[in-house]
């Protein structure tokens, strides 16, 4: 099962390879890796797509907390979350094609951020489920290249706010 | 969770006036203020202005003939004084020399600190000379580690570095400092630097809730076992251990790790359990109702088969690190924090039951299956010369291994009765560990009689150390159980490799003749009949002394429980039968 867990980490160096490095040497599997800065300069948030059961999962909580610079862990198991990925898509379009890809661009809520002669490059954004969505429509069309962000999560607010 | 205090104990000083100091000053001021009355280290290139500020401190300085001994030393002394290890290296060799040591301590939970020297920070990436990326080497195998970029830094990470290294599950923490750091000056108040460590928390206290299941689970229990871990030694809870264990009733199992933190000669203890345990532990365990772990961590060395480990036991472990719960054996009543804290409160609720039956049973199993040896041997046996040490100190020792088959005679044979008694590389396995061990808790109390039961092989490994012991007068004691192998790989190559002795027989030199020309006191002992006098001989030198065992050599190690069976399944219990 796949766990979305977010470490609020010291923004030091060092950080990011002390956590890869533990995944590693324990040999947690990562889906994606995230990191970016939050709204307080000291601290980044990792944003890490782990798949593996409870226990394992339990254990990579566990070890993330036990990173003396992570200052706090949280697996949103269980949990509303709002999750997107970001990609870059470059896709294959001569002219006579491009009405059709544009109707699926804007199916997806994508956008096209660069045209060239033969191909256009698309940003889509969304869940992992719509950009794997996005990228199954495409494939006809020929990719020329990709590149995608992995997740980064945060809980929804109660109801009770 | 509780806010965790600051290691920078002492008030500002109001009236302290600012000084420039050079950051090298810094660094043994920061010691000094730490309280630090002993390092050990060894110079180089980059560490040259810090090594020029120890040249008139107050410290007590040992330098070892190689930074592996120097780690081992440090972590010694920290085992044996439940003080901080302090070691220094010089940059790119002499830290990536470090790396065993750090992981041996990192395995065993030893609060060392490592200061290492870096080229200046504007090569760093360069590849200088004698540049290794320090922090990157060492970080699997440290709690912390941290490189120095900036002079302000410097005092506080010092201070971070023995905080984290000394509290909650201690670890080795390593500082890089880089030359222009160590010559850089700065003005210094006098007033200590802050910690500042946001994402470093411990629970010392116990959940209270937890904590009262746990003593109900302890107060129900027919065949209760307590297994207890190196985490009493070092939380000082020997004797909240002993008051629980006598007011609830309760037998106690120990871990390699864990001996010394209950008295052995008592009618509760189980002695050792696991690979080489005793039989009577391994059988009382499978049995138990009710396993109750304290600073133990569930090593594979210790449960055998997983899914086959006390089946019939609810779990209570009471841990200091999290992270250990629940990670091999499923616990059913975990209590996060302090053994001392714990147990103090525990011992408040658990109530004396009668386990007559229970300890029936046990003293069937330890009259049946008690460690043994053949007395009648003609050659000398590892375990009879042990046995004989044993009996010669009282029991007193502080003893010191390498790691192998000496290693665990040294366990099953040897009993100790008080905590730091046993100092010995169990996690890691590492050998080479006994001497420089020897050396660094010597160092720690001069006045303890000191005796590194070693093998060949382990000695071998860092017997360069002699000179450092001799130099410093240090009167420890290295037995060499010399049988030629490297035993514990003989062994199992006799059981599960058909006799196929793989590079495990080395020609070894004359110990006596290297420990003379080193200028320590050599003595070999070939005969069974000698063994008595010679270890008499050997506990009255003031001086270092070798003796060299010529032991039996194709002895194996009773009970085990081969790799991947569960704890019952021991081999050689037919073995151990027929001695008695």
């Amino acid at each position: 099962m796949k766990h979305i867990i977010n470490a609020l980490v010291e923004n030091k160096p060092g950080v990011l390879a002390h956590v890869a490095g533990m995944f590693a040497a324990r040999s947690f599997n990562i889906d994606s890796l995230v990191v970016g800065r939050t709204e307080d300069p000291k601290l980044s948030r990792m944003t890490i797509v782990v798949i593996g059961d409870d226990r394992v999962v339990e254990q990579v909580r566990k070890q993330l907390a036990k990173i003396v610079p992570v200052v706090k862990v949280q697996d949103y198991a269980g949990q509303p979350v709002v999750a997107r990925d970001l990609m870059l898509i470059s896709v294959a379009a001569p002219p006579e094609k491009r009405p059709e890809i544009f109707s699926l661009i804007e199916m997806f809520r994508g956008r096209v951020v660069d045209i060239g002669q033969k191909s256009i490059m698309i940003e889509v954004s969304g869940p992992e489920s719509k950009i794997e969505g996005f990228i199954d429509v495409c494939r006809p069309y020929g990719i020329k290249s990709l590149a995608r962000t992995g997740t980064i999560a945060m809980p929804r607010r109660n109801k009770a706010e | 969770m509780k806010k965790i205090s600051s290691h920078a104990a002492p008030a500002a000083k109001p009236d302290a006036k600012s000084v420039l100091k050079p950051g090298a000053q810094v660094i043994v001021d920061t010691l000094i203020d730490l309280g630090v009355d002993t390092v050990f280290g060894y110079t180089g290139g980059v560490v040259l202005p810090l090594f020029d500020k120890f040249y008139d401190a107050p410290i007590n300085f040992i330098v070892p003939r190689h930074e592996q001994g120097g780690c081992h030393m440090a972590d010694a002394y920290a085992r044996a004084s439940g003080k901080v290890g302090v070691m220094i290296a010089t940059s790119g060799p002499g830290a990536c020399n470090l790396v065993t040591g750090l992981a041996t301590a990192m395995m065993d939970s030893v609060p060392m600190v490592a200061l290492t020297g870096q080229v200046r920070t504007e090569l760093i990436g360069n590849d200088a000379f004698q540049e290794a990326d320090t922090t990157g080497i060492t970080r699997p195998v440290t709690k912390y580690n941290c490189i120095v970029k900036d002079i302000k830094d410097l005092e506080r990470m010092i201070r971070e570095a023995f905080h984290i290294a000394s509290t909650g599950r201690p670890g080795p923490v390593l500082v890089d400092l880089p030359v222009d750091i160590e010559v850089a000056q700065i003005e210094m108040t006098g007033n200590p630097a802050k910690l500042d460590l946001p994402g470093y928390k411990i629970r010392t206290k116990g959940h209270a809730r937890q904590i009262e299941m746990a003593a109900q689970a302890i107060n129900e229990a027919k065949r209760p076992v307590l297994y207890v871990g190196g985490g009493v030694i070092i939380s000082n809870a020997s004797e909240e251990l002993c008051t629980l264990a006598r007011n609830g009733n309760l037998p106690v199992t120990l871990t390699l790790m864990g001996l010394g933190s209950f008295d052995q000669t008592q009618d509760k203890s189980l002695d050792m359990l696991g690979m080489h345990g005793s039989a009577y532990a391994n059988y009382a365990v499978q049995e138990a109702d009710l396993l109750i772990s304290v600073g133990a961590r569930f090593d594979d060395r210790v449960t055998g088969n997983l899914s086959t480990f006390a089946p019939k036991a609810k779990v209570v472990h009471i841990d200091i690190d999290p992270a250990s719960i629940s990670k091999n054996v499923h616990v059913d009543i975990p209590v996060v924090g302090d053994a001392k804290v714990i147990l103090t409160e525990l011992i408040k609720l658990v109530k004396h039951q009668d386990r007559t039956e229970w300890f029936a049973r046990i003293a069937q199993w330890k009259e049946k299956y008690p460690f043994a040896y053949n007395h009648d041997e003609q050659g000398i046996l590892p375990q009879y010369v042990i046995d004989e040490l044993y009996k010669k100190t009282q029991g007193q020792a502080t003893i010191v291994t390498g790691v192998g088959q000496h290693q665990m005679w040294a366990a099953q044979f040897y009993r100790y009765s008080r905590p730091r008694q046993f100092i010995s590389s169990g996690g890691l396995g590492t050998m080479g560990f006994g001497l420089p061990a020897a050396i660094g808790a010597q160092i720690a109390d001069p006045k303890d009689l000191v005796v590194d039961i070693d093998g060949d092989h382990s000695f071998n490994m860092t017997l360069m150390e002699l000179p450092t012991a001799v130099e410093h007068n240090l009167p420890i004691k290295v037995m060499i159980l010399n049988n030629g192998y490297m035993g514990m790989v003989r062994q199992w190559q006799e059981l599960f490799y058909g006799k196929r002795y793989s590079k495990s027989y080395l020609k070894n030199p004359d110990y006596a003749k290297v420990a003379e020309a080193m200028g320590a006191v050599g003595m070999t002992v070939q005969n069974k009949a000698d063994v008595p006098q010679a270890i008499e001989t050997m506990l009255a030198q003031t001086n270092p002394c070798v003796v060299d065992f010529r032991v039996v050599a194709e002895e194996n190690v009773w009970p085990m429980v081969p790799a991947g069976k569960s704890l019952n399944e021991m081999d050689g219990l037919n073995i151990l039968e027929r001695l008695i």
